[in-house]
C-alpha cells in the first residue's frame, strides 16, 4: 500500500505530549495510525529515520505568498513549494497582497487560488483595515465568516490607537487574534536598518529600539483594556521581549513570535564581514536586524518559552527589488527554506535548545492562532487525528545556494553559508509530500 | 596607454619612488592606511607645484576618460574634479541625473555599465543615497571615486581638508580639532573622522544633541572622538575649528527649535574663536551659510583657510585621479 508509510527508527519529539523517544511512526488512512516500537511494515513504504528527528508538521504564522498582485516576487504555487521543502505543512498568509483580503469577495478569490495552487495548507490572515490603510476597519465579520485565522495589517501598523482599540474589541468578540507589527511609524520613519553603531557608521537612517517598544507598550495597554488576544509579530528587541514577558506574567492574553533571521543574524550583516561596508540589501528587513545583545535575549526567550512561536516572515522579492541603493531596496528575506536549517545550526552550536525550538514551530504556533480548530491535530502527533509529520536530519551540512531555492525570492543573506541541519522528508495529509534526495555524501 | 615617464610627466615630483597605489576605487577614508594617505598627500604636493606653473597643465592622463556622474547638485566638487582631470590632460564628460536616462528610470547599475561600455575609465560619483558608490563599484571595472554619498562619506573632501591642515599645522598628532554642527548627517564629518584619527589628532564632535552621533569614531585604532553639546568648552584651546553646513530643513523637521537658537549655541564667531589657540585655523567644507554656522568676519578672517580648501581640492583630486589612472594601467 503506497498510502501507508512507516517512519522507522527516528527520535520522535512531540512537544505537545512531551514524547521524546526513539519510535516508529505508522501513517495510514491519511493519519498517524500508530506510534510505537518495532512496528510491522506490512508492505508500507518505509522511510529510514535513523539519526533523524520526527516531529509534527511545522507551522508558520507569518508567510508572504505575494499572490495576488506581486506574482513577479512569488506565487502561491512557488512559495508553498518552498514552504514544503522548508518543513512547513501549514502557513498563515499575510494580507499584504493586491488586492488585500479586506472583504469576503477578495477572500473568496484568494481561497480559490489557494485551493488550486497551494502545495501545503494555507490559512489566510485578513486585514484589520480597508486596503491596510489604517483609516477604516475592514469587513471583520465577513472575514471571520470566510475563515481567516487571524487579523493583521502586516507591515503597516495601525497607527491610530482608537481604531486599534475598536479592532481589538471586535476581533476579541469573534475569537480572532490580532497579529500586530509593533512599530511607532513617526519614530522609525525612513529608517532602513537598526539605529546604532552600524547605521551611524554607514550613514543610513536608523529605526530606534523605542519605535518597537513604544508600540508594544501601547498595544499591551489596549490588550489590557479590551481583553482581546494580541499577538506581537516578530519581536526583535530585548526590551520589547521583556515587556511581553511582563504582560504575560500579568495574565494578559498575549502571544509573540520571533523570526529565524533575528535569531541567526545581527545588524552587522548589513555591513558584511569585510573591511569595507557591503550595504547588503539582502540583510534589510523590517523590523531590522538588531544587536548581538538583542539576539541573545531572543534566543533566551525561545529557550525559556516566553516566545510562543518562531515564524519566518518569509518575504520573497525579485532581483531588481534588492539590486539597488540600500535605502531604495525592499525590506525582507526569502527564508522559508533556510529557516529550520538555520535554527538547527543554532542548536548544533549550543545557542538554541532543540525541544523549545520545536515547540515554537509546532504546538506553540498552534496555540497562538488556534490552528488545530482548522487543521485536525495540527502541531502535535495525535494518533488517529494528526496527519502532518516533518522529519529533520540534524547532522547534514549543506551550503545555501540562492539560485537553487524553490522560492522565487533569491534574496537571502545566507548565500554561501554552510548550515547544519536539513529537512529529510515531509508527510502532508497522510501522504509523503517531500523527500530530500538521498543524503549527498 | 599611460607612460608616467613620458616627457610631460617628468616634472611630477617624487612620483617614481613613492609607494604604489593599488585600489580600483576610492569610496571612503575608513580603510585607507597611513601609507596610502601619505601617498595621496605627497602626490598632491607635486600637483600643487604643477598648478603653480605658468601653464598649469600636463598630459599625463591623455587618453583617460573621466566621467562625473552627479545625482545631486554640486558646484565645487564637480567643478574641482573637472578642472583636476583637465589639468592632467584627461577627457571629461559631465553627467547629471536630470537630463539623463536616470530620469527615464534607468537603474544605477545600468547607468554605470553603460558609461563603462562608452569608455569611462574613472567615474566620479555624487549620490543622495548612502552606499550607492559601493553598489556602482561592485558592478563596473571602471574606477569609482566617491564624490559624496548621502550622509555616509566624502573622502576627497576629507583628504583635501587633511592636506590643508598639514600645510598650516604640520603634524596633527595631539592637535585639537573641533568639528561643529550637524555631525550626524554630515558625510564630510564622517570621512574626516577617519583621516584625523589616523593622523593622531584629538577630535571633538560638537553640536545640538539631536544632530550628534552616539557611537561614531569610537574604537578606531584605540582612539576615539569626544562628543559634546557644549561648544564654548569644546572650542577652548582648539587648534582647528571646522564648521559644518547647517541645513535649514533641520528646523522644519523638528531637530532644532530655531536657527536663532542654533546660532546662539554653535556659530563659529569671533568671541568663540578668541577662546581657541591663537591662530587656530577656521575651516568649512562649503557651501557656507554665512551668519548661521559661521560669522562672516570669521569666515573671511586672517586664520580662515576656507578658500584655500577649495583651491587645494583641485591638487588633491589631481593626485587621486593620477594615482587611480596609473594603477589601472600598471
Amino acid at each position: 500500500m503506497s498510502d501507508t508509510l512507516l517512519i522507522r527508527g527516528g527520535r520522535v519529539i512531540d512537544p505537545a505530549s512531551g514524547l521524546d523517544a526513539v519510535r516508529d511512526v505508522l501513517v495510514a488512512d491519511g493519519v498517524v495510525a500508530a506510534i510505537g516500537q518495532d512496528l510491522e511494515s506490512n508492505g508500507a513504504h518505509v522511510i529510514d529515520a535513523k539519526n533523524c528527528v520526527v516531529t509534527p508538521g511545522l507551522i508558520d504564522l507569518h508567510t508572504h505568498l505575494r499572490e495576488p498582485g506581486f506574482e513577479q516576487k512569488g506565487t502561491i504555487a512557488t512559495e508553498t513549494e518552498a514552504a514544503l521543502r522548508g518543513g512547513f505543512t501549514t502557513v498563515c498568509a499575510m494580507p499584504n497582497t493586491n488586492p488585500a483580503p479586506d472583504a469576503a469577495q477578495v477572500l473568496e478569490a484568494l481561497n480559490d487560488l489557494i485551493a488550486r495552487n497551494a502545495r501545503v495548507r494555507v490559512l489566510p490572515i485578513g486585514c484589520i483595515t480597508r486596503r491596510r490603510e489604517g483609516k477604516e476597519l475592514a469587513e471583520l465579520a465577513e472575514l471571520a465568516a470566510n475563515g481567516v485565522i487571524a487579523l493583521s495589517d502586516d507591515g503597516s501598523p495601525v497607527a491610530n490607537a482608537r481604531l486599534m482599540r475598536n479592532a481589538m474589541e471586535l476581533a476579541g468578540a469573534m475569537g480572532l487574534p490580532i497579529s500586530e507589527h509593533c512599530d511607532e511609524p513617526e519614530l522609525s520613519h525612513g529608517g532602513s536598518m537598526n539605529e546604532g553603531v552600524v547605521s551611524e557608521r554607514l550613514g543610513l537612517p536608523g529605526q530606534p529600539v523605542a519605535a518597537e517598544t513604544a508600540a508594544i507598550a501601547r498595544n499591551i495597554a489596549l490588550c489590557e483594556a479590551t481583553g482581546a488576544h494580541l499577538h506581537i509579530a516578530h519581536v526583535t528587541t530585548a526590551r520589547g521581549l521583556d515587556m511581553v514577558a511582563e504582560a504575560k506574567r500579568c495574565g494578559l492574553p498575549i502571544t509573540c513570535e520571533v523570526t529565524p533571521s533575528h535569531l541567526f543574524l545581527t545588524e552587522q550583516s548589513v555591513f558584511g564581514s569585510g573591511n569595507e561596508p557591503a550595504y547588503d540589501t539582502n540583510a534589510k528587513i523590517n523590523p531590522p536586524l538588531r544587536t548581538e545583545a538583542d539576539r541573545q535575549a531572543l534566543l533566551r526567550g525561545v529557550n525559556d518559552g516566553t516566545i510562543d512561536a518562531i515564524a519566518t516572515d518569509h518575504a520573497p522579492h525579485s532581483v531588481e527589488d534588492k539590486l539597488t541603493e540600500f535605502d531604495d531596496a525592499a525590506f525582507g528575506i526569502s527564508c522559508i527554506e533556510t529557516a529550520v536549517p538555520s535554527l538547527l545550526t543554532l542548536v548544533s552550536r549550543g545557542e538554541l535548545e532543540l525541544l523549545p525550538a520545536l515547540r515554537a514551530l509546532t504546538v506553540g504556533p498552534d496555540r497562538a492562532f488556534g490552528i488545530a480548530r482548522r487543521v485536525a491535530g495540527a502541531g502535535r502527533l495525535e494518533v488517529g487525528v494528526s496527519s502532518d509529520v516533518t522529519i529533520l536530519d540534524l547532522s547534514e551540512s549543506w551550503t545555501v545556494e540562492p539560485a537553487r531555492l524553490a522560492s522565487k525570492g533569491k534574496n537571502t543573506p545566507l548565500g554561501g553559508v554552510t548550515l547544519t541541519g536539513a529537512i529529510r522528508a515531509v508527510v502532508l495529509g497522510g501522504k509523503l509530500a517531500f523527500e530530500r534526495e538521498a543524503a549527498i555524501v | 596607454m599611460l607612460d608616467v615617464r613620458s616627457p610631460e610627466t617628468e616634472a611630477l615630483p617624487g612620483a617614481a619612488e613613492m609607494a604604489r597605489w593599488t585600489r580600483k576605487d576610492l569610496l571612503d577614508t575608513d580603510t585607507l592606511s597611513r601609507d596610502e594617505i601619505e601617498l595621496i598627500l605627497d602626490t598632491a604636493e607635486g600637483m600643487h607645484e604643477v598648478r603653480s606653473r605658468p601653464v598649469a597643465k600636463v598630459a599625463t592622463l591623455r587618453g583617460v576618460t573621466v566621467v562625473t556622474l552627479f545625482y545631486e547638485q554640486s558646484t565645487r566638487t564637480r567643478a574641482s574634479f573637472e578642472v583636476a582631470a583637465k589639468a592632467l590632460g584627461a577627457d571629461v564628460v559631465n553627467l547629471t541625473a536630470s537630463g539623463s536616462s536616470v530620469e527615464k528610470g534607468e537603474s544605477l547599475i545600468d547607468t554605470v555599465r553603460t558609461l563603462e561600455a562608452i569608455g569611462a575609465d574613472i567615474l566620479v560619483m555624487r549620490h543622495g543615497k548612502s552606499g550607492a558608490p559601493y553598489l556602482a563599484a561592485r558592478n563596473t571595472s571602471a574606477g569609482v571615486i566617491n564624490g559624496g554619498d548621502g550622509t555616509h562619506a566624502h573622502p576627497t573632501q576629507a583628504l583635501l581638508d587633511l592636506f590643508t591642515m598639514h600645510r598650516h599645522a604640520g603634524d596633527l598628532a595631539g592637535k585639537r580639532v573641533v568639528i561643529v554642527g550637524d555631525v550626524l548627517h554630515s558625510r564630510v564629518a564622517r570621512s574626516n573622522i577617519w583621516t584625523l584619527l589616523a593622523s593622531g589628532a584629538d577630535v571633538t564632535l560638537c553640536g545640538p544633541a539631536t544632530l550628534l552621533p552616539r557611537t561614531l569614531g569610537s574604537g578606531a585604532e584605540g582612539s576615539r572622538c569626544t562628543v559634546t553639546t557644549n561648544f564654548d568648552e569644546a572650542i577652548r584651546d582648539a587648534d582647528i575649528v571646522m564648521a559644518l553646513r547647517m541645513q535649514k530643513e533641520r528646523q522644519e523637521k523638528g531637530l532644532i527649535p530655531s536657527l536663532r537658537e542654533y546660532i546662539a549655541g554653535y556659530q563659529v564667531n569671533a568671541r568663540r574663536l578668541a577662546m581657541a589657540r591663537p591662530g587656530a585655523l577656521v575651516m568649512h567644507p562649503g557651501p557656507m551659510n554665512e551668519g548661521i554656522e559661521i560669522a562672516p568676519d570669521v569666515a573671511h578672517g586672517v586664520t580662515s583657510v576656507i578658500e584655500e580648501q577649495v583651491s587645494n581640492g583641485v591638487s588633491v583630486r589631481m593626485a587621486i585621479l593620477y594615482l587611480m589612472a596609473t594603477a589601472r594601467h600598471a
